[in-house]
């Protein structure tokens, strides 16, 4: 028996004594009762799941298909990317008869994920970030990940036309290549607002450290930034520290509108909801779960916070156009001409990139316009 | 260099706010260790005390939208915490140092469980004192935002380094932490000193905590804290158990972790990873220079469990 389509006792019980009635009695086929396939679904969170950030971002995600019928729902947070995680997946399997787990952070994968996958090969796996690859990694794990930088674009235009010093500013955590897609779509969508525009990035080196991310922002601020963004787990002290210094912010992974009030222009924000509820659709049915996959603004897994009231009508207008076209799957953010920098040309006239691009995924540069280093 | 931005001389204006923005959480962790340790005790449990301080100050501030009266709440919080840790450390053959790191974990595992309902909410902040008025410029003006903490911390520093030596209060902690025996000939009590004294610096520790979540960074969530509450407690040693050396070493550490955003923010992005170093490596050279081949450790106190 397939742990996938395994029930816990109560609802076998349940099931079985439903089938058993409907035999006697037509009148009962087709209840609820078994129309939906009991399935218990494991959330793993690296911090807590309401940070304003990333992990919230995916438990408001668990939180949607905790309201489809039949679904478990069992979360665990502040699970560190250790041998801890292993525990808390064995736990989750053995005592809780999860048969779909989520473990969220990009940390889970090597070794913790693919050791339980070994070891369970009737749970399916399903994996955060673009790491899986077919013929290496087992069958029954997979990635899924979104391509969040056309929204970080999107708020570049809000960004640029909100700027008065032609500043813009973003705390950055690593400089990983999806990191740096951000930080260059975010100076690329304020740049094609007004080509004088600069973006000053500060690294801060880890995902999480609350009060360097804030001296960050007060030096971002002291050199004249007046729109913030950012790419650290929790956006939150970011957020909080370039509102109360009088600096637009544009969010990132979830909506913090209420934290900056109307300093807060728009957000580039996940939409794992829609996501998780596909992989549940296909589990329940019996189908392919899918072990790669991805999508951005255009298959619904990034979403754009509402416009803030600071956004001004001219703002409005070309963003709605931008998002409609990224919507479309028509933007191409990375396109050439364009130069690092340090003034190499990275991507050539002849070429432009749709947002899946596999070339986009090794990017290591930082392009012209952004003041910051990768090292 | 254009009008905006104040160029270059922000760096020098970055590490002298950021030392002052940065330094108070180390200032009240590490006095309040400092009058632990100065009665024969170390607490490493300081950073459970800091992180559940700054929960609770949060969360009163929540519930009563009275940061005063957060404040008020950590520093009872951190109390408790001295006072288990005092109370478990008077039994024969505890050892000061494993109940600390046990006490560190509960204090950390209980403010996770019970500040969950906190991390969304909005809290008011403390009120800090507007210095720069005089200046035009915005960023000075932004720096010289003061936390009233930071006085009452610097206040504190002299205050203590003047009651160790001229009080006699100071007189029995010393007492206590440099002889045992001597302080029972006297007639004292180590162990109730010792409880008052771990309760009194826990309490100091977990105000450090209310700046924290209260002011600056200025919001409650379980990474709040990274290792103030640990590197607070090295900055004692640091200082020799001197108070008005906690201060200046608090500044120190302060104003070395804003250099590594502040040159990053000027465009000197190169080798960031080392700049974040720049505390620990000052640490070091310091230590090397003041250290001597002929003494060890001027000014511990002589019953201390590192010393002996």
């Amino acid at each position: 028996m397939t742990k996938l389509l395994s029930m816990n006792r109560r609802n076998f019980l349940q099931t079985s004594a439903a089938g058993a009635l409907a035999g006697m009695m037509p009148g009962l086929a087709g209840s609820p009762v078994s129309a939906q396939t009991a399935l218990t679904i494991g959330f793993i969170y690296v911090g807590p799941k309401d940070d304003y950030g990333y992990n919230q971002a995916h438990a408001e995600g668990a939180a949607v298909i905790k309201a489809m019928p039949g679904i478990t729902l069992v979360e665990e947070e502040n699970v560190p990317e250790t041998v801890d995680v292993q525990k808390t997946m064995e736990s989750m399997i053995n005592l809780d008869g999860a048969a779909l787990l989520f473990p969220t952070s990009f940390g889970y994968f090597d070794p913790h994920m693919l050791a339980m996958a070994a070891k369970y090969p009737d749970v399916e796996f399903r994996h955060c970030g673009g790491l899986w690859q077919e013929g290496k990694h087992p069958a029954n794990t997979g990635s899924y990940f979104g391509y969040i930088h056309q929204g970080q674009y999107l708020n570049g235009i809000a960004a640029g036309y909100a700027s008065k010093s032609k500043k813009i500013g973003f705390v950055a955590a690593k400089p990983i290549p999806q990191v740096l897609q951000n930080i260059n779509a975010f100076l690329l969508g304020a740049r094609s607002v007004d080509p004088a525009i600069t973006c000053q990035v500060i690294f801060t080196g880890e995902w999480s450290l609350a009060v360097k991310e804030a001296e960050a922002t007060n030096a971002l601020i002291d050199q004249g930034s007046d729109v913030i963004t950012c790419h650290v787990d929790g956006p939150k002290v970011v957020v909080e520290t370039a509102a109360g210094r009088g600096a637009f912010v544009c969010g990132y992974h979830a909506n913090q509108s209420a934290l900056a009030k109307d300093k807060y222009l728009t957000g580039a924000e996940w939409a794992w909801g829609n996501v998780y509820t596909n992989f549940i659709k296909a589990a329940q049915s019996g189908g392919k779960l899918g072990n790669f996959v991805r999508g951005g603004l255009k298959d619904g897994f990034v979403k754009m916070s509402p416009l803030g009231p600071a956004v001004s009508a001219e703002a409005r207008k070309k963003f709605e156009a931008t998002l409609a076209e990224a919507t479309a799957g028509k933007l191409s953010v990375f396109k050439g001409p364009l130069k690092d920098n340090k003034g190499n040309v990275v991507i050539t006239a002849d070429k432009a990139y749709a947002e899946d691009a596999i070339d986009l995924e090794s990017m290591a540069y930082l392009v012209e316009g952004v003041v910051g280093s990768t090292s | 260099m254009d009008e905006s931005g104040i160029g270059f001389w922000g760096v020098p204006l970055a590490i002298f706010a950021g030392a002052i923005r940065v330094s108070t959480p180390f200032i009240f962790v590490s006095l309040g260790e400092t009058i632990t340790e100065r009665s024969g005790r170390i607490n490493l449990g300081l950073e459970g005390t800091l992180v559940f301080g700054a929960m609770s100050a949060y969360a009163v501030t929540v519930l009563t939208s009275s940061p005063w009266l957060g404040v008020l709440a950590a520093m009872a919080t951190g109390a408790v915490f001295g006072l288990v840790h005092g109370w478990i450390c008077k039994f024969p053959k505890v050892n000061d140092i494993a109940i600390g790191i046990a006490m560190m974990q509960f204090g950390l595992g209980l403010a996770f469980f019970l500040g969950k309902p906190f991390i969304q909410p909005a809290a008011p902040k403390l009120p800090s004192i507007l210095l720069g008025g005089w200046s035009g410029i915005p960023q000075v003006q932004a720096a010289l935002n003061i936390n009233v903490l930071f006085f009452i911390g610097a206040s504190l520093a002299v205050f203590l380094f003047w009651a160790f030596k001229n009080t006699r209060i100071g007189l029995t902690l010393r007492v206590v932490g440099d002889s045992t025996d001597a302080a029972r000939a006297m007639g004292l009590s180590p162990d109730t000193v010792r409880l008052l004294a771990t309760a009194v610096g826990s309490s100091l520790a977990a105000v450090g905590g209310a700046y924290l979540s209260l002011y600056y960074p200025g919001s409650w969530n379980e990474g709040i804290s990274s290792g103030q509450g640990l590197m607070a407690v090295a900055l004692v040693i640091f200082a020799r158990w001197n108070p008005i050396g906690c201060f200046l070493a608090a500044l120190l550490f302060g104003g070395a972790g804003a250099l590594g955003p502040a040159l990053q923010s000027v465009g000197v992005t190169q080798g960031y990873y080392l700049f974040y170093a720049a505390p620990y490596v000052l640490t070091l050279i310091i230590l090397i220079i003041t250290s001597s081949p002929t003494r060890s450790l001027a000014g511990a106190p002589g019953v201390l469990s590192l010393t002996k």
